[in-house]
């Protein structure tokens, strides 16, 4: 199956406008493409008539050009006949919006839409989804355009089993500046599922992070995927939703008792490579750093920082993570302290974490930076910054980003995501280095990139 | 392939829904594993002929197809050092529910791990190693793999347990032989490939391990339910 069409319609058709209520879910989603997107995109309702000026098709085969993406936002029980329509008359696939499938209690139904679009090889998204977000081509979420937040164009996609988190996850992507290249939601996954969708992304050229939220797999679903995922050469992260055991089902070995599900699902996911996030922070965290970063790294962190305290914290999240803080020689010591500024020298602690003290001005971070990433004891450089300390301006990020330029060893960085430090913060990020809002965050960075399997 | 003794075994268990103890171990043996010298007796001549034969101490169990969880009834007896003992042990036994004979084997020592096998609703055939013994679910050392696994799955498997150096030689104590735990490993996930429509899981626990061999000490054969809704 062909996924092409559903991710780069030329034109669309919205099957299910309503004359006369605009705020219906597929009036939405006509006015937002039809408004601020290149997509063309035609309305379709049996009745016909007019939609703001429009012309209203009665039906997808009237429509005089060739439709890749149906857009199909009925009642339930006519989404088989439009899908039947659809095929016949060439589109090049659709997303179902409409609801009232399996999560109702409609199994036939949603068993009748996948037995049609299976024997035509007609690829569909859903039901019960918000559908695709292209950026800057169309989108197909109902969601007002003035209530949502759109990340930038970027390298990652995110495919969600539910709606309401990935448009959260968009957020929170436009929070910390990660790209997207492309967001599904797929709802009911009747007929594409992760399986598909990942080796879609593992072929498309603008993505090269492809981020999963799971509720569970179907029946050996997750074998397929992860032997799919072990092959992939861009860094597979998933987050699992569901991981207590659900009711009090009968044990009867030790075996399954120990092995539970989410036990099994979790071990699978390491021995094939595929990144767990354990939560929405360790999400965002390892979708930020592996949009910058897709090589591996053993995870021997050197850090940087103008405060004792940051730099024992680090430690600390370091250490329950399984990444090396490893100390640095006496004579590397040495040379790092002559190298500082007159009143940091006396001061400054010059073991790993590097402490620069609040003293410290942007030549000393540029320098400590510089350093360690010629050591080859270090593979990745955590700069934990504190904007207020009077020595620091706002040019550190893009100055610390050319060290990387240079040097290409990873740096992340972080630093309190409030507006007054904006432009520290977009120094390092426009740049292409991550930057967390919280130590924690940062540390997660670099535990991503030891996560990713080598490529 | 499956031979057609182990899938003879698994038919005439279907009804149960689990296989016997001395079937287990007699399948186990089929597929390449070791296990004790055993018999399985109704009569407490035979048993005692056997004791004497391989020697005492012996271990003696209760068969029955009532009792799937042996040990937990006092249906398990070890350290048998006499005629006498294994024929009171003999009467008791003929006393529980469901009574199908005595299982009679040689008593062998060993470090008490677990293999473990079962078929996930979303992953197909997953195997696990562990720390066995009756204690395995406090301890909860374990590591599992997606099957089918090979020899380099094993070894990375056992420096997963937190237990791996106790394996390796730990303080003066003789490490089990990897070499051995590897090869029943590997047959072990062969045989769950094979049986992967037929069970639901399976517990070698405890698996006893020594400087020269891996021992399956007892079996534990879920089959699937007939016609079970997949989960």
């Amino acid at each position: 199956m062909n996924l092409q069409a559903l991710f780069e319609p030329r034109t669309m058709a919205v099957i299910g406008i309503s004359l006369t209520n605009n705020r219906h879910p597929a009036n939405v989603i006509y006015h937002k493409n039809h408004l601020r997107y290149p997509v063309k995109v035609v309305p379709v309702n049996p009745r016909g008539g007019e939609l703001q000026g429009e012309r209203v098709f009665t039906h997808i085969s009237e429509i005089p050009e060739k439709v890749d993406l149906a857009v199909i936002a009925v009642r339930a029980e006519y989404v088989p006949g439009i899908l039947s329509d659809c095929i016949h008359a060439g589109v090049g696939g659709a997303v179902v919006i409409s609801g009232g499938f399996a999560e109702s209690g409609r199994q036939d139904l949603q068993d009748r839409i996948v037995t049609i679009a299976r024997e035509a090889g007609f690829p569909f998204i859903g039901p019960n989804c918000l559908g695709i977000y292209s950026p800057s081509l169309m989108d197909t979420f109902f969601l007002p355009s003035e209530r949502m937040v759109r990340p930038d164009l970027g390298n990652v996609a995110i495919v969600s089993q539910s709606g309401g988190i990935l448009v959260d996850q968009m957020i929170k992507f436009a929070g910390e500046g990660i790209g997207l290249s492309r967001a599904v939601s797929i709802g009911n996954k009747a007929l594409i599922k992760e399986l598909d969708l990942l080796n879609y992304f593992a072929q498309d050229t603008e993505t090269k992070v492809i981020a999963f939220y799971v509720e569970g797999f179907g029946k050996h679903e997750g074998r397929d995927f992860v032997l799919a995922a072990s092959k992939c050469l861009k860094p597979v992260i998933l987050l699992k939703a569901g991981k207590s055991p659900g009711g009090s089902r009968a044990v009867s070995s030790h075996t399954a008792s120990l092995a539970g599900d989410y036990e099994t699902f979790s071990t699978i996911l390491f021995q094939y490579g595929v990144v767990e996030a354990k939560n929405e922070l360790e999400l965002v965290s390892f979708c930020e750093s592996l949009s910058c970063y897709q090589r591996s790294i053993e995870g021997k962190i050197g850090i940087v920082t103008g405060s004792g305290g940051h730099g024992a914290l680090a430690v600390d999240i370091c250490s329950s993570h399984g990444l090396s803080v490893p100390p640095l020689s006496e004579q590397a010591q040495r040379e790092i302290r002559k190298n500082l500024s007159s009143s940091v020298q006396p001061i400054a602690s010059v073991t790993n974490p590097l402490d620069l003290t609040g003293s410290a001005v942007d030549d000393d971070f540029v320098f400590a930076t510089s350093y360690l990433s010629r050591r080859p004891e270090i593979d990745c450089i955590a700069i934990l910054l504190l904007p207020y300390l009077p020595g620091i301006t706002s040019d550190l990020g893009d100055r610390l980003s050319q060290v990387y330029q240079q040097e290409h060893k990873p740096l992340v960085a972080y630093v309190p995501h409030v507006e007054k430090y904006r432009m520290l913060i977009e120094g390092f990020e426009l740049n292409r280095i991550p930057v967390s809002p919280s130590i924690e965050g940062a540390v997660l960075m670099t535990e991503a990139m030891r996560r990713s399997k080598p490529c | 392939m499956l031979s057609t003794e182990i899938k003879d075994i698994i038919s005439a268990s279907k009804e149960r829904g689990w296989v016997l103890e001395p079937e287990a171990k007699h399948l186990c043996s089929l597929a390449g594993l070791s296990v004790p010298r055993f018999v399985w007796e109704t009569g407490l001549e035979e048993a005692i002929g056997f004791a004497r034969k391989i020697g005492y101490p012996v271990v003696a169990k209760v068969v029955s197809p009532l009792m799937l969880h042996k040990s937990d009834m006092g249906g398990v007896v070890v350290d048998i050092e006499s005629d006498e003992k294994l024929s009171e042990v003999f009467h008791r036994f003929s006393q529980i529910n469901g009574f199908a004979g005595i299982l009679v084997e040689e008593m062998l020592s060993g470090v008490e791990m677990i293999a473990g096998a079962k078929v996930d609703y979303q992953f197909g055939p997953v195997i696990l190693l562990g720390m066995g013994g009756t204690g395995v679910e406090i301890y909860r050392d374990v590591t599992m793999r997606m099957a089918p696994i090979g020899r380099e799955d094993v070894m990375s498997m056992v420096r997963g347990l937190k237990a791996h150096q106790m394996l390796e030689g730990y303080r003066g104590s003789e490490p089990i032989s990897l070499r051995d735990l590897t090869r029943t490993m590997v047959s072990f996930s062969d045989l769950l490939m094979e049986l992967e429509g037929l069970i639901e899981s399976i517990d070698l626990n405890p698996l006893l391990c020594t400087a020269d061999r891996c021992v399956v000490a007892d079996a534990r054969v879920i089959l699937k339910v007939e016609n079970a809704p997949d989960s």
